[in-house]
């Protein structure tokens, strides 16, 4: 028998030769980009970030969390308090950060897992909001008010302005990198082939052997504590921070539902065009005010009731495209027929 | 011999429904056991009292001579318990090849080339090979079943449990499903199989056992136990005493 499995396409393979020129081109961005235009891609990266991790939460493992901004917050304040309260340096910080999204993620799990469906989004939201009036009882990260990054520590990055506007972009996208990477990774693994099922029938992943509750469980605190991370490179970015912003279900979850929604849920690929879609609709869209905001439901209401599986499942539905070798193929059947 | 599969005062109840009631039933290593009964009568939430998708009320269930009453259905599963849903219950947007995939890295806990080899040997097996590619949402019926067999296969079970596997399909594929179970059987493999279509189930198991109201009623040689009075009620409608 000549059968083999593979996991390339030729559509895969054209793609790695399309993305490292331009992973390359957005390493090169301070010398090519504007000082406004570099903080606005950071933000684009960010919020893919946000948006792939939400996607493997609520799209594969089926948890439709409405309180990561939880973590995006706690990583947020984390990062302050080890850099102005702890005198860490900011590179030393943010591997912190990601380990105490883990720490914090994992009893937060074992209380909500109990919950089902409606009733576990109402708690994560709940959970958010513990998290937000913790965060405004600490005096030393200014309350209920807020506190500011001190210039000391801003200037620790690097030297001049630019210099630092470099840096945080380059954060971001490596971030961004990292958690596409670790998605794909994971997806790629033994557990994600059983979260790719889990997805898909419930049930029948119990029967065929796969323990569901651990496998919710690792993705959850996996994607906490990234979310922790990007959380902290949001007020890196930002500077400022206060709990009604860092924990803001507007800004932290709903946008990013939406990013998700449109693009695709339970696909790698969508919550990438998704957020692209977002950000282009709200740079053209943005002087309008009140409207845009309208213009998004619009767009939301669109393509759910014409590509009910989003954008990319729509393109995927219809010629099969996948641009991150995800699945397995069997190649060889041809012959074995003939 | 001591059993491989043995359930010892088993019992369930929804409210005023009961689905399994004393029941006490033990299969030998390799042995092919059929199950009759009428639709309602519990065959079903027996296998998902032993396949543990259902927990119990009462009663120990043994695997081995272990008992397993209180695993979840993911660890039965790695300890060679698997099952075939009566309604298929593909993973619709993986492939064919990916269905089978899980099931051999999950409940047979093998990982690259050997899950690889063992998924395309029983998909060769079951027919389905040439569908590899195909999403296991776009299966016929038949392909559905044969796909339901396949991913308990790739679980490497000691025990297979089959759910109306023959139900629905034409003589000629029937045919080829007998088949298709006699080969598994051969390999080892202890089959319990629920069926309707009593030809099919005839070919292949060595002992009957048929389910009313949750309770076990009667139990034995095949010929024997269709002759009896019990099976003739349930499936004929013939009157105790007539």
């Amino acid at each position: 028998m000549s059968l083999s499995v593979t996991r390339r396409t030729r559509l895969s393979t054209a793609w790695l030769f399309v993305l490292v020129p331009i992973v390359i081109l957005l390493i090169a961005a301070p010398w090519w980009a504007g000082r406004a235009d570099l903080r606005l891609m950071g933000e684009i990266a960010l919020y893919m970030s946000l948006a792939v991790l939400w996607n493997l939460l609520a799209g594969y493992a089926g948890l439709v969390s409405v309180g990561q901004q939880a973590y995006v917050g706690f990583g947020g304040y984390l990062f302050f308090a080890l850099t102005m309260l702890a005198g860490l340096h900011p590179f030393a910080a943010l591997p912190l950060v990601v380990l105490a999204g883990f720490v914090i993620s994992a009893p937060v799990a074992v209380l909500i897992f109990r919950l089902r469906g409606a009733y576990f989004a109402i708690g994560t939201w709940v959970v958010a909001e513990v998290f937000r009036l913790s965060f405004a009882q600490i005096s030393s990260l200014g309350g209920g008010s807020g506190t500011s990054l001190s210039p000391s520590i801003v200037r620790s990055l690097a030297d001049g302005r630019d210099a630092r506007e470099a840096v945080a972009w380059w954060l971001a996208l490596g971030a961004g990198m990292l958690v596409i990477g670790a998605v794909v990774w994971l997806l790629r693994s033994r557990q994600g082939v059983a979260l790719t099922a889990i997805r898909d029938n419930e049930l029948a992943a119990r029967s065929l052997g796969i323990d569901i509750w651990r496998t919710k469980f690792t993705v959850y605190v996996v994607v906490s504590g990234l979310t922790a991370l990007i959380g902290a490179l949001i007020f890196l970015q930002k500077l400022r921070i206060s709990p009604d912003a860092a924990f803001s279900a507007n800004d932290w979850t709903a946008f990013v539902i939406f990013i998700v929604v449109i693009g695709g849920i339970g696909t790698l690929e969508g919550p990438i065009l998704g957020t692209l879609v977002f950000f282009a609709l709200r740079e053209t869209l943005a002087d309008l005010g009140t409207l845009y905001l309208i213009a998004l439901g619009v767009v939301a209401i669109v393509i759910m009731l014409f590509a009910p599986r989003g954008l990319w499942g729509f393109l995927r539905d219809r010629w099969g495209v996948e641009l991150f070798p995800l699945s397995r193929r069997v190649s060889g059947l041809a012959k074995k027929e003939a | 011999m001591s059993a491989i599969l043995e359930l010892q005062g088993v019992k369930k109840a929804f409210g005023a429904v009961v689905v399994a009631d004393d029941q006490s039933w033990s299969l030998q290593p390799g042995e092919a056991l059929g199950v009759l009964g009428p639709n309602g009568a519990g065959k079903t939430s027996m296998f998902n009292l032993v396949t543990g998708t259902l927990s119990t009320d009462a009663g120990t269930i043994r695997l081995d001579g272990q008992d397993i009453t209180g695993w979840s259905a993911a660890k039965r599963c790695r300890a060679g318990i698997a099952r075939s849903f009566q309604v298929p219950q593909p993973f619709a947007h993986m492939t064919v090849f990916e269905n089978a995939y899980v099931a051999a890295t999950q409940g047979a806990g093998l990982s690259g080339r050997a899950a690889e080899a063992h998924c395309l040997d029983v998909l060769d097996r079951t027919g389905l090979v040439a569908k590899s590619n195909v999403q296991a949402g776009g299966l016929t019926l038949l392909e559905r079943k044969r796909l339901e067999l396949s991913r308990a296969l790739c679980a490497k079970p000691r025990v297979i449990l089959l759910d109306e596997i023959a139900g629905g399909l034409t003589e000629n594929e029937c045919q080829s499903l007998i088949q298709t179970i006699r080969d598994v059987h051969a390999t080892g493999v202890s089959i319990v199989w629920i069926e309707h279509v009593v030809h099919a189930l005839l070919a292949v198991v060595s002992r009957l056992m048929v389910i009313d109201f949750g309770r076990k009623i009667a139990e034995g040689e095949p010929q024997a136990i269709m002759q009896s009075r019990e099976v003739k009620e349930i499936y004929l409608g013939i009157e105790a005493d007539a």
